[in-house]
Formats: C-alpha cells, structure tokens, sequence
C-alpha cells in the first residue's frame, strides 16, 4: 500500500543522483514517503532502501533519529507547541493546557476524528512572537488562546486548506536541477584533480 | 492571530510592539546603523531574483569571479568574517585548513538553526535566500569546494520554499550550475532537508546527517571537517549568517567591512532579543560595540523590561549560554569580553527575564530541551542530561529536597568538571569565572544541560532554597563495618 508511487519513485531518483552518494538522499527520501502517506510505514523504509542501496534497518536506524518522522498515523494537522523559554516566558504552558482542553486530548494525542495531533515541540525559531506554534511546520505567532480556537474551528472547516498542506508535505516548492545547467554529482573517490577554476600547478600558498 | 501583525488581544499589553515598520516581518525592526546582510529586508519581495538583481545581487559575485580565488580568499581572511554559529571563528582562517591536493572539497551550509532564543538564520533564508546562495557561491569560488549542501531545519517550510524557489530562478538564470557567468566556474548548490534534531547543528552531526546517518557528533579532534568532513574530504561547513555576510566583502572590500565595528568583531551582527522586554525583534547591530544595555534598553532596540520591571537575569548568546543579570548590563556584545565575564556570545540570542520570573522554572525549560536532545553518543549528556532534568521537575514541582541540588552539582560536574563559568554578582558578592568550561562529551549539548541551571543555582540560590525541603545529610556507613558486624 504504501512504497512510493511511480511519480515519487521519479523524482526519487532526481534527488539521488544530487549526491556524490546515494545514502545522502536518505532523509531527503523519507520525508517525501511521509509526504505520500502522512507517516513513515514499513513498506516505504523497504522501499527506500531499495532504492538507495541500504539495508531496511539502516533506513529505520537513520529515521528514527529524527523528531519529524512518525512511524504510526498522526492527524492531517500536527499542531506543534512551542516550550520553551521565551515562550514558556510568556505563556506557552497555558496555551498548552488550553490546546488540551479545547482538543480534549492530552499532549501527544490525536483527537478522536484523527484530524488534529497535538504535540509539545521545543524552540521553533520564532522567539520574538511568543507564544508561537506550528502547524506542520507553518508558523503561527503570538498564539491567544482565543486564537489557538478560531484556527482549531478554520482548519475544521477547512478554510487553511490552502494555506497548510496536509502533514508531511514539506514545501509546497522543490529544487529542480535542469539537466542542462547542473553539474552533476561525482562520486568522492572519482575525483583525483581540483576544480577547473583553480589553477592547478601552482598550489595556494600555505596558510 | 495573523503571520504579518501582532494580534490586539496580545497576552501582554506591554508586549505589543509600537512602530512596526515592516509588518510583512514578524519581529524584525530595521534601523538607521549600517546594514551588511539585511540591505534587501526593506522590501516585500526580497526573496525573488528580480528585487535580488535591482539591489546589487550577484554584483559581489561578479567582481569575485573577475579576482582569483586566492585574492578572494585574501579579502575574506582580511575581513575578520567570524563565523556566526556560535565559537566565532574567522572563516578565512577556517577555510584555510584544507589540505593542499586533496580533491574534492565540499561546502556544508549549516542553516540547521535550532539553539533556544535563535531566529536569525530563518529570517535571512526565508527573506533573502539570493544573498545566502551568492554568499556560497563566492566560498566555493575561493576555497575550491566543488558542491555546496545547503542544509535547512526540516522545521523551517518556508525558508525551504523560498530557498528552492531561488535555487532554480538562479539555476535557470546562470548563477548556479555549469560555467557560471561564462567563466569556468561551475559548481551545484544542493537543498537538503533536515528532519528535526537540535544535535545536527554541532558541524560533525550535521556531516553524518548528510551522509545519511543518525546525526551523531563525530569524535575531534584529530580531525576536523576542513581536513576529514563528508565522505572522507575536506569540508568547510559555515553558518547561514557567515555566508551571507559574504557578497557584501566581494562587493565593498574588507575595508568597507571592516570600517563597520571593533577590529576584533567586524562587521554587524544579527540579534533575536526575545522573552520580557517591550519590543522583542531581531536587529541588525554594530558589531563589537553596542552593549547589552543598549540591546535591551535602546529605544531603537528593545526599548526596556515590559511594564518597567526589574531586570533579574538575562541568557545573552542562546540556550547554552551562562546567565547574566543587571551587574553585565554594560558588557559590549564581544566575545572576549562576554567570554572573561563568563559565558559567550553563541548565536546572537538575548532572553530576558524580569523580575516576575520564576528562575528554577526558567531554568527547567532549557535543561529540558538540552536533555530532550541529547543524541545519546556520550554518557555523561544522555544519562547527566535527564537526570538533571528528572530532579528539576521534582524540585519545580515542590517535591524538591535540598539533597536534590546538591546531587544536581554533582551530575553537573561529571559533565564539566572543574569550575563552570558564570556572571559577578555585587548582590552575592561573587566573582565571574571566565568561559569556556571543561567538558567530558564530544560536544555541547551535555554542558547546555548544565549551564542554565549551574546559573539559575549559583546567581539565584535563594530561589532553590525557598522551594525545598531540608533533609538531614545522610551518612554513609562504611561497608567494612556492616560486614564486621555479621561476622
């Protein structure tokens, strides 16, 4: 059910041959199964193995590492609320405790329609708007509790449909090389001489 | 709740920011002192080619492609560019440790911002990712790094999306990719996703992330990623704010560079004050001069505590960073002199506490983001990490004894034996202990666990003693006794 589809498979092989070797594309690969599915499931892990040329452990080794992968169902939405201190400074553990009651589901939990998980995250980068939180990784500034429920009702109603992909899509823009303006990746132990651009008898002065 | 101004119903009335001069900006505040890397943040389009190439973008690069990279180089070590990801170091003297012949070379753009308090790497990828791409294109050019990995939190959707909206406008423009600008430079600039691990912004993490692997710190030295990085070669890995400082030496020399600034810290600087103050932003400053007051005072700053409460401690470079309180106020933002005051300037981040803050509490949040990331490599963080975690939420939630605190100095020595850094205190008649600290972990995310609340317990241990319980000392009974008394 869940390997990747044909036109991910494509712009799989598009994001390995970005890198001198194929299990740099690993996390990359990952990301866009969970992009596929909403999570990471077995299948894709064999799958991205195959693919990159590793055991399916060593898939799982790797994802499992990182806090963005979930390796069970989570909601379309993963609410994300930041704890830390300037938040926590200015009244993230409140908004915490409200995102609790108005979801009534404990932090970590997925409500019961499976639209919305709520999780407790660590600094998001936005401290100067505290309180702030994530939704899929889309901010969302100087959280009022009044505010946490007006976005809890949008995305209900699906008015943030646009503005928030569902859980997994990283960006809604991708990197394309062209295959006439790159320059192609090489395999490290392919190189043996310096770029074009540096002269290459005289080496440059020691430092 | 917007993404562009601040909500009216605000959790603090004094939180509201006055003047917002670019509200397509959340907290970003620009000022009349010079700018190195945030010239473009006056427009609502920064982020695209075409405003990019109306302001002078991609000039630097043209007159770095008309230097010879050595001259680049020279320009860029003479600039005193000090990396922005926390040590500090000159990236020309970084760039520098290359082994000579050893082919290829990579870049390892470190845009992997996670340090509490931190927000400045976001705002220059999100808002002007051209800069940051010509930035790199002028470090290969002069160091001879033939790719470039651009390695962006998994967090951060947008700065993706504007970095690989601006990656393919500049691909299909000729600035990236084969024979640049009709020269024989041609390198490609790859945009890698992160998936959510503080640990991966410690340089050797992130290499083993790129490579595919959990983002464990590789034990150095002996080597350094300059000399032994991905796949085995040299690797210069540099800060987002680095790099973007870059295009601005190519263009106006290191003089113009330098002119800006102390000869120690040129340049400018970006900092994220954020917490209890009236106008929490980020700011392009002086670099070198301006002093913690004017940050947290100035009115072209932060402009005071909210409600004009008293200061009581202040983290002044990021999570990891020692407190400091009122007694530093007047400490320029320099690193060697926040360093022999006792804690460094990490990565431009100020978090204020007024005097309303409950300090243990304060200190739980980030003892518990350091032990929540913790990559598990090195005992005395994994183990050390949550065991002080464990005993500060014991003592938080009032179940504390003072035997708690002591065992939490004693976890804290196994992970940075000897005397830890911190501030003066006139009110407790202390004297700094100058930076770094000693440390038995590869690298600092254990003594990040430690240094908050080593802070919180030596600059506030009133606070501590008012919330726990004394116990007596238990006394150990020698073993030898017991077994004398069974014999």
């Amino acid at each position: 059910m869940s390997r990747l589809s044909d036109h991910n498979v494509v712009l799989a092989k598009e994001i390995i041959a970005r890198y001198p070797k194929q299990k740099s594309a690993l996390i990359p690969l990952v990301h866009l199964s969970q992009e596929q599915n909403g999570y990471v499931t077995e299948d894709a892990m064999r799958h991205i193995a195959e693919l990159v040329n590793v055991t399916p452990a060593e898939v799982l080794g790797t994802a499992s590492f990182y806090e963005m992968f979930k390796f069970e169902p989570v909601g379309k939405y993963v609410v994300n609320v930041c704890t830390t201190l300037s938040c926590a400074l200015l009244g993230a553990g409140e908004l915490m405790h409200h995102a609790e009651e108005k979801l009534g589901v404990k932090a970590g939990g997925t409500t019961a329609d499976g639209l919305i998980t709520l999780e407790p995250a660590e600094c998001q980068a936005a401290c100067t708007e505290a309180p702030c939180l994530q939704v899929n990784y889309r901010h969302k500034y100087r959280v009022t509790p009044a505010d946490f429920d007006a976005m809890i009702d949008d995305l209900r109603a699906g008015k943030l449909d646009g503005e928030i992909p569902p859980h997994g899509t990283l960006g809604t823009q991708r990197q394309h090389i062209p295959d006439d303006k790159g320059v192609g990746a090489v395999h490290p132990d392919d190189v043996t001489d310096g770029p074009a651009w540096i002269p290459a008898p005289a080496p440059e002065e020691s430092n | 709740m917007s993404d562009t101004t601040p909500p009216s119903n605000s959790p603090s009335p004094s939180h509201a920011p006055n003047a917002v001069t670019h509200s397509y900006i959340p907290g970003f505040y620009i000022g009349d002192r010079p700018k190195v890397v945030t010239s473009r943040f006056e427009y609502e389009d920064s982020y695209t080619l075409e405003r990019s190439l109306a302001t002078d973008g991609y000039e630097g690069l043209k007159k770095c492609l008309a230097m010879s990279p050595q001259e680049m180089h020279d320009e860029v070590r003479n600039s005193t560019v000090l990396g922005r990801g926390g040590a500090g170091f000159p990236a020309g003297v970084k760039w520098g440790f290359t082994p000579q012949g050893v082919w290829p070379r990579y870049l390892v753009v470190n845009g992997d911002e996670s340090e509490p308090g931190t927000y400045k790497d976001r705002l220059l990828m999100e808002r002007d990712p051209h800069q940051l791409i010509e930035g790199c294109l002028i470090a290969c050019y002069a160091a001879g790094l033939s790719q470039c990995f651009l390695y962006v939190r998994g967090e951060m959707a947008l700065a993706q999306e504007r970095i690989a909206t601006a990656l393919n406008d500049a691909y299909a423009a000729g600035y990236i990719g084969k024979n640049i600008l009709g020269t024989d430079f041609s390198v490609d600039i790859v945009l890698h996703w992160g998936a959510g691990a503080y640990v991966v912004g410690e340089e050797t993490a992130l290499i083993e992330s790129l490579e595919g692997e959990r983002g464990m710190p590789r034990l150095k030295p002996p080597f350094f990623p300059a000399a032994v990085g991905l796949y085995g070669k040299p690797t210069i890995v540099n800060n987002v704010e680095t790099l973007a400082n870059l295009p601005f030496v190519a263009l106006n020399g290191s003089a113009a560079y330098t002119a800006i600034g102390t000869p120690t810290s040129p340049g400018t600087r970006m900092v994220a004050v954020s917490g209890h103050v009236k106008r929490p932003g980020v700011y392009e400053i002086i670099n070198g001069s301006t002093t913690f007051r004017d940050i947290i005072y100035g009115d072209e700053f932060s402009q005071g505590i909210r409600d004009d409460n008293d200061l009581k401690a202040f983290v002044p470079g990021g999570g990891s960073a020692p407190w400091f309180v009122e007694d530093q106020l007047d400490i320029p933002f320099e690193g060697k002199q926040a360093g022999a005051a006792g804690s460094m300037l990490g990565s431009g981040a100020i978090m204020v506490m007024d005097s309303t803050t409950d300090i243990p509490h304060a200190a739980y949040t980030l003892t518990k983001f350091y032990a929540h990331e913790s990559c598990g490599k090195c005992t005395p963080c994994r183990e050390g990490g949550t065991w002080l975690m464990r005993m500060l939420e014991r003592v938080v939630a009032g179940h504390g004894t003072d035997a708690d605190l002591d065992q939490m100095r004693e976890v804290g020595q196994t992970i940075c034996p000897g005397e830890m850094p911190h501030a003066s205190s006139e009110r407790l008649g202390l004297e700094a202990v100058p930076f770094p600290y000693k440390m038995t972990t590869i690298c600092f995310v254990g003594p990040s666990a430690w240094a908050p609340l080593h802070s919180a317990l030596t600059l506030f241990p009133e606070e501590f003693d008012a919330i726990v319980t004394k116990v007596p000392k238990r006394v150990s009974i020698p073993v030898t006794a017991l077994s004398g008394a069974d014999a």
